[in-house]
């Protein structure tokens, strides 16, 4: 009798040790280490960059008179070296089922001469996101999303407005109806790990776990490019991505 | 050791409460996106169903989500029920309508669309209606509807109401779509689309016909609190106070009434030709 009880006890012991290992797989923050590994590199455009369109913003001359030598659009941004800008480059697949927690500051978007700056934004899911309107004019703020919830609201200037998505999607496409010209792109993550580039098409992804990815770089313009990646603990990767223009573009 | 039913029992327990807590902790991380279509569907949406099967199908389409073969020749384009997204609510922008809203839309219909009263079914029929729609989207097991915004008492019509509202309809910029004189020929009107990308037409506010949620002043008060989603109409919930959205319906219904009493003084005329 008393060898059964002891089973039953040592039953009961490996069923909590395997309940505390399952618990480990459920929503908590992976927070940096030591053995941190980090993948940099830069996305690149490869051809003749598209010539920007010139913006005419005679509809509301309290936006034309913001932009004394004109405004163009920001669809296909690179540099002289070809370093392709406002891509977001991003984990997706590898993280397995490790969830995060939104970070404390809000991402933001501001409305200024009448354009989205930043012109494209990349925030976490559930995180907050601050519309900011600059200019002396009424916008409305206007996300499409697929996988989220839409909302479309009038923002006469300084009035601040706060909003989230909860899920992940890349990318929301974000509209003015009131000014037809200004376009932007919102994606929303379920983890840390993603950046958008800077003027030079560089990007830094730091503090990720050891492990294989796949990393992705996604363009409003040019699409998506794919590549695997392993890092090992405290290793730092660089990596390239190419897009191509179309010749004679 | 001797292994009797008891323990077997208990080892089967602690296996299962295992093998689910493993699961719970791997489905906790892994839905980003909305759950999968509905499996089952109640007695009422079962009949809901049946009707929808027999008076929507051919706009609304078999999954709902607005590919009916009249679509094609429909302007605007039948809703989307998979989005959950509609033009005619009581809740703020983005957030799910109430079933009472999705109630007056089928007895009202949507003026100026494809979309006919449907007076003629009971009420039962429409909330059977109703409650099979909600299947099209899981949103609607997900979520719950927004709270209804407020509608304060209307003040009294007056020239200077009207007035505030006409300076309104130019600051906000309503004109950018609606045009200056609210004829819907604004310099943003031929770029707009709906959230699908189908061209889209503002509406044209001195036609004299009805809104396309209602015609009433608080009707129309609702809309400008709500925008219509799916449009390229925002919301002016937290955009304008209670009071200058009322100034906003005193010119707005002043420009309708006007062109009305125009068409009726032409009508008069031509009459009397």
């Amino acid at each position: 009798m008393k060898k059964r009880y002891q089973a039953i006890a040592t039953l009961l012991a490996l069923c909590l040790v395997g309940l505390q290992a399952a618990r480990a797989g459920s929503p908590a923050n992976d927070a940096p280490t030591a053995t941190s590994a980090r993948v940099t590199g830069v996305v690149k455009f490869e051809g003749i960059v598209p010539k920007a369109i010139h913006i005419n913003m005679a509809a509301d001359p309290s936006c034309a008179r913001q932009h004394p030598n004109g405004a163009a659009s920001e669809d296909i941004v690179a540099d002289s070296s070809g370093g392709l800008e406002n891509v977001f480059v991003f984990i997706s697949d590898g993280l397995g089922d490790r969830a995060f927690d939104p970070p404390q500051k809000p991402a933001v978007i501001e409305q200024k001469g009448c354009m989205y700056e930043p012109h494209v934004v990349a925030m976490q899911a559930h995180q907050k996101l601050d519309v900011v309107n600059a200019d002396s004019t009424t916008h409305n703020i206007h996300p499409l999303p697929n996988n989220n919830r839409e909302w479309n609201k009038s923002q006469p200037p300084g009035l601040p407005i706060e909003e989230t998505f909860p899920r992940e999607e890349v990318a929301i496409p974000v509209k003015c109806n009131v000014h037809p010209w200004m376009r932007s792109y919102i994606a929303v993550f379920k983890h840390p790990y993603f950046a958008v580039t800077g003027k030079d098409g560089s990007f830094d992804l730091k503090d990720l776990p050891p492990g294989t990815y796949t990393l992705e770089a996604w363009h409003e313009k040019l699409g998506t490019a794919i590549q695997k990646v392993t890092i090992g603990p405290s290793e730092t990767k660089t990596v390239q991505f190419v897009f191509k223009g179309r010749p004679g573009a | 050791m001797k292994t009797g039913p008891n323990t077997l029992f208990l080892f089967t327990v602690m296996i299962a409460t295992l093998t689910s807590g493993r699961a719970a902790a791997q489905n906790a991380g892994s839905g980003s996106g909305y759950p999968g279509p509905k499996d089952g569907l109640t007695d009422q949406e079962h009949r809901g169903q049946g009707l929808y099967r027999r008076y929507c199908v051919g706009c609304h389409g078999a999954r709902g989500d607005g590919n009916g073969e009249n679509a094609p020749y429909l302007d605007p384009k039948p809703r989307d029920f998979t989005q959950a997204t509609f033009k005619c609510r009581s809740t703020p922008t983005g957030s799910l309508p109430l079933d009472s809203d999705l109630y007056d839309t089928i007895s009202r219909g949507i003026h100026a669309s494809g979309m006919p009263s449907w007076n003629p079914l009971t009420p039962e029929q429409r909330h059977e209606l109703i409650a099979y729609i909600k299947t099209f989207s899981p949103r609607f097991r997900e979520e719950q509807p927004g709270a209804p915004l407020p509608i304060p008492p209307e003040p009294p019509t007056s020239a200077e109401s009207a007035k505030r509202g006409a300076e309104l309809f130019q600051s906000m910029n309503c004109w950018s779509c609606h045009g200056k004189d609210g004829r819907g020929h604004g310099p943003s009107a031929m770029t707009l689309t709906d959230s699908k990308g189908y061209p889209i037409t503002p509406f044209d506010l001195t036609s004299g016909t009805r809104f396309k949620c209602g015609a009433s002043d608080r009707e129309l008060f609702r809309d400008l609190m709500t925008g219509l989603d799916g449009t390229p109409m925002p919301s002016f919930a937290d955009a304008l106070k209670p009071d200058q959205i009322w100034d906003l319906v005193h010119y707005i219904q002043t420009i309708r009434e006007g062109s009305k009493s125009a068409s009726v003084e032409n009508r008069t005329e031509r009459k009397g030709n």
